[in-house]
């Protein structure tokens, strides 16, 4: 037969229903398309949405944290270290609970140390009536006071080195404000002899030296501090109209030192005020509200930029590991035969290496920022998982008819599968990478607790890292590792519940079977 | 026969996978340069000679030859010369000083955590969707997501210190010898005395750590068998069971209990083999002398020596393990054909 014979022309071909009613049944509902199955599904799981809307506040807390607060990473005061947290309301309002206040139970000398504090700066350093109690401590029967202190008013009075510059703009931001920032210097020669107290400013009354080469304090007949301010000499270049107790110049401002600084008497909290108002960063006063760590870091600014560096490490990893895994999964599970076992033996032999040894010879040989070495190990060996789960999935959808068909079509590989086999995989990588996620987040804050990776770089911290900071002070200021491991434990289980969610979403069909 | 085909290939492949990934290590490491520390007015010559004496002078393959005939000839893996603690000693013997701690927190976190585990499992599957259920389920959850750290801080904190029911670190040599005058114990360095692992004091200053290593356990294996208990509980064969006229809980024991037991079974042989590995994060929590402290402070001091035994030692330990959980599904239950097409 000819092919002429096969040909019909143009004219033969007819719309066969062209403006009529088709008799078939219009649909009853909606179509509802796999996305949004799977979305009505996630919406009845109430654990699930919970967890989302958890996550969702750690993000923002994460992206707007740094922002809103005032402080940086890199800020730090050691004066105002170990401070505990304080929420100005519950401070506002005396209540005793997120007010920087710390329970303390100490001897007779301690506490009269805070008494002086509180008498000179006229500020409360004692939150709460101080109950007595005798108890033997080597020994000897001594009192014990237990009562609420202020933590960020029993800094007190530091010592600050100005040169005159400094010191003549202190004095005029003093009458500026009408403020007294300078407090009068004490005669060095009775200043504390024990060499733990010498620099200690608060002592501004007499004391000896007690047994134990410990500083005791003496008193006068009344059992008042006896203050060692220096008489005015006139030396001291204070013109400030601010005077201590009335309006003479009584005693001496500051001590010359050498190099022609002057050694000031300062009251910590307003000098600290003075210090940022004038340095114009944004910090109005010490307010600390998830407390401070030891060397006087903010924790909440330090676990916000913790948190964006995890969550950030963590979604990069994800997506790299999604998109390199899919890929070599695809090629594995379509092709089959020899190129499976080659490939699945590479990706057998990377997924057996423990991570630990990965980051430690990337730490040995390349000599750079802690945090590349962690995304080149998160790069190297994260997306075998995925890989392997794009392979199960090609192996159960390759064989099907509609592939049949597509190549008989004429489909090439590739277009079989990106276009017809990969799309049935989707809902199971995209649970699979947020279930990455928190597994990317664990490994981080595992490997810089225990010290393995240090991302404690000036403007850069981590979680893990202020876990291991915390895990030092446990029992004396348990606030220091409290809100890193609240954080990471919130992190994790809505991570988990809400991976969960995704996946009974995605594939009802796995409900409970690869839990 | 087919099985012992198997066995044997998949023991071929993972010799494959450790040597692989151990000789990739060998000369990553031999690649750097190799850095020693002396002591306060110690000789540098003398380790010196000592690195010399064992050729990491020499080129890679040459010294990748001598550190395998040190190993199975003489069981030398090597000297540390990083760690002023175990500088110029063998790696071995510090290695296996360090393993009784660890290998037996281990036993006795597994030896809680498995009973524990399963009887939570089991108890959660029979009363499936019951408020008991639920509080089984949401605490095997939360523990299972909260990381290990926390909740071992946790306990530090909150028994340990707060209410002072168990001692807040591990007892040393030291401390055992003097708890028990009577006993007469000694501790002879590079030698392993039962009795100084063995008693009451030093089990009592283990648990902290033991029970931090068993919560993950307990909530992992109380997962796993209600997951696989209440799957083999709606299953025809209990139908079946109970249609011959066995009570639910012979129905129970008999065929549902046994039947679960098969996933379970081959993941409590994996924990017994991962016992000697032990958790990082536990022995740094709690100070313990064992193999995971010695393993973070020879990363930190890039003692290679120690670092390539330990590597391969903990590698070993996970590739073992999951090779016997693989196997063992196959020998439980034959009707699993390992393999097969």
């Amino acid at each position: 037969m000819k092919a002429q014979d096969y040909q019909i022309s143009k004219e033969k071909f007819v719309f066969h229903s062209t403006g009529e009613n088709l008799h078939d049944k219009k649909l009853d509902t909606k179509p509802v398309s796999y996305f949004r199955d799977a979305l009505n599904r996630f919406a009845k799981n109430k654990a699930s949405i919970l967890a989302a809307i958890i996550i969702g506040l750690l993000v923002l807390f994460a992206i707007f944290g740094p922002i809103i607060s005032p402080f940086t990473v890199s800020y730090e005061d050691a004066n105002y270290a170990y401070v505990l947290p304080r929420n100005k309301m519950f401070y506002n309002l005396g209540i005793h609970f997120w007010d920087g206040g710390q329970e303390k139970e100490v001897n007779k000398a301690t506490f009269d140390l805070y008494k002086g504090i509180e008498q000179e700066t006229g500020r409360t350093v004692i939150m709460t009536e101080p109950k007595l109690h005798e108890e033997e401590y080597m020994g000897k029967m001594s009192t014990l006071y237990t009562f609420r202190l202020d933590t960020y008013n029993a800094v007190g009075v530091k010592y600050e080195l100005l040169t005159t510059e400094e010191y003549l703009a202190l004095q005029q931001y003093q009458d500026e404000h009408n403020v007294q920032i300078i407090f009068p210097i004490t005669e060095p020669k009775l200043r504390p002899e024990a060499e733990q107290d010498r620099a200690n400013a608060n002592i501004w009354y007499q004391t000896k030296l007690g047994g134990g080469r410990k500083t005791a304090i003496v008193y006068d007949k009344d059992g008042n501090f006896i203050p060692i301010y220096q008489p005015n000499d006139g030396k001291d270049m204070y013109t400030s109209k601010m005077y201590w107790e009335g309006d003479e110049k009584l005693y001496n401002y500051a001590e010359a030192k050498s190099g022609g600084r002057w050694n000031v008497r300062v009251d910590y909290r307003e000098y600290y005020i003075y210090k940022h108002a004038i340095a114009n960063d944004g910090i109005t006063e010490p307010n600390f509200i998830l407390g401070t760590n030891n060397a006087g870091k903010d924790l909440f600014t330090c676990l916000a930029s913790g948190a964006r560096f995890s969550f950030i490490l963590s979604v990069v990893v994800a997506s790299v590991n999604l998109f390199v895994g899919a890929i070599y999964g695809s090629i594995e599970g379509y092709y089959g035969g020899k190129t499976d076992i080659v490939m699945e033996r590479i990706v057998e032999i990377l997924s057996s290496v423990p991570f630990v040894i990965v980051i430690t010879l990337l730490r040995y040989h390349f000599n750079v920022d802690h945090v590349v070495i962690l995304f080149i190990a998160f790069f190297l060996t994260g997306w075998t998982g995925m890989a392997g789960r794009t392979r199960m999935q090609f192996y159960r959808f390759k064989n099907q008819e509609y592939v049949l068909v597509a190549r008989t079509l004429g489909a090439k590989d590739s277009r079989i599968m990106f276009k017809h086999i990969f799309p049935n995989a989707i809902g199971t990588l995209i649970t699979s990478s947020v279930l990455v996620i928190p597994g990317v987040i664990f490994s981080e804050t595992s490997l810089s607790y225990l010290g393995i990776i240090n991302l404690n770089t000036g403007d850069m911290t981590s979680v893990g890292t202020l876990l291991a900071t915390g895990q030092n002070y446990l029992f004396t200021y348990p606030h220091m590792i409290l809100f890193p491991a609240v954080f990471i434990s919130l992190l994790m289980l809505s991570f988990n519940l809400f991976g969960n969610g995704l996946r009974d979403a995605f594939n009802p069909s796995l409900r409970g079977t690869e839990e | 026969m087919y099985m012992f085909k198997y066995i044997c290939k998949r023991i071929g492949l993972m010799i494959m996978t450790f040597t692989i990934i151990f000789v990739t290590c060998f000369v990553l490491i031999k690649l750097l340069p190799v850095d020693y520390s002396v002591g306060f007015g110690e000789d540098t010559a003398k380790i010196e000679n000592m690195l010399k004496s064992r050729g990491y002078d020499k080129p890679i393959p040459e010294q990748f030859i001598l550190y395998m005939r040190r190993i199975f000839l003489d069981g030398d893996f090597g000297i540390g010369f990083r760690m002023p603690e175990y500088r110029g000693q063998p790696v071995w013997s510090v290695f296996i000083e360090k393993l009784p701690p660890t290998i037996l927190i281990n036993i006795y976190s597994s030896l809680l955590a498995v009973p524990v585990g399963i009887a939570l499992g089991i108890f959660a599957a029979l009363k499936k969707n019951k408020w008991q259920d639920h509080l089984i389920s949401t605490a095997v959850m939360v523990v299972i997501s909260v990381p290990s750290f926390v909740y071992a801080t946790l306990l530090l904190y909150i028994v340990c210190f707060k209410m002072s029911a168990l001692p807040l670190n591990i007892a040393s040599f030291a401390d055992v010898i003097k708890a028990y005058p009577e006993k007469n114990l000694v501790y002879i360095p590079g030698t392993f005395n039962w009795s100084l692992y063995f008693n009451s004091k030093m089990f009592l200053s283990m648990l902290p750590a033991v029970f931090s290593m068993a919560f993950g356990s307990i909530a992992g294996y109380a997962r796993f068998t209600r997951a696989e208990l209440t799957e083999v509980l709606t299953s025809e064969f209990m139908l079946l069971a109970r249609t011959k006229g066995l009570t639910k809980s012979q129905a129970t024991v008999r065929h549902a209990l046994r039947n679960s037991m098969v996933p379970i079974f081959p993941s409590i042989i994996g924990e017994f083999i991962s016992v000697l590995s032990g958790s990082l994060v536990i022995e740094n929590i709690f100070s313990i002398p064992g193999v995971g402290g010695l393993y973070l402070a020879a990363i930190n001091a890039k003692d290679y020596d120690f670092f390539m035994m330990l590597s391969g030692f903990y590698l070993l330990v996970s590739l073992v393990a999951s090779l016997v959980i693989d196997l063992s599904y196959g020998v439980i239950d034959p009707r699993i054909r390992m393999g097969a097409k």
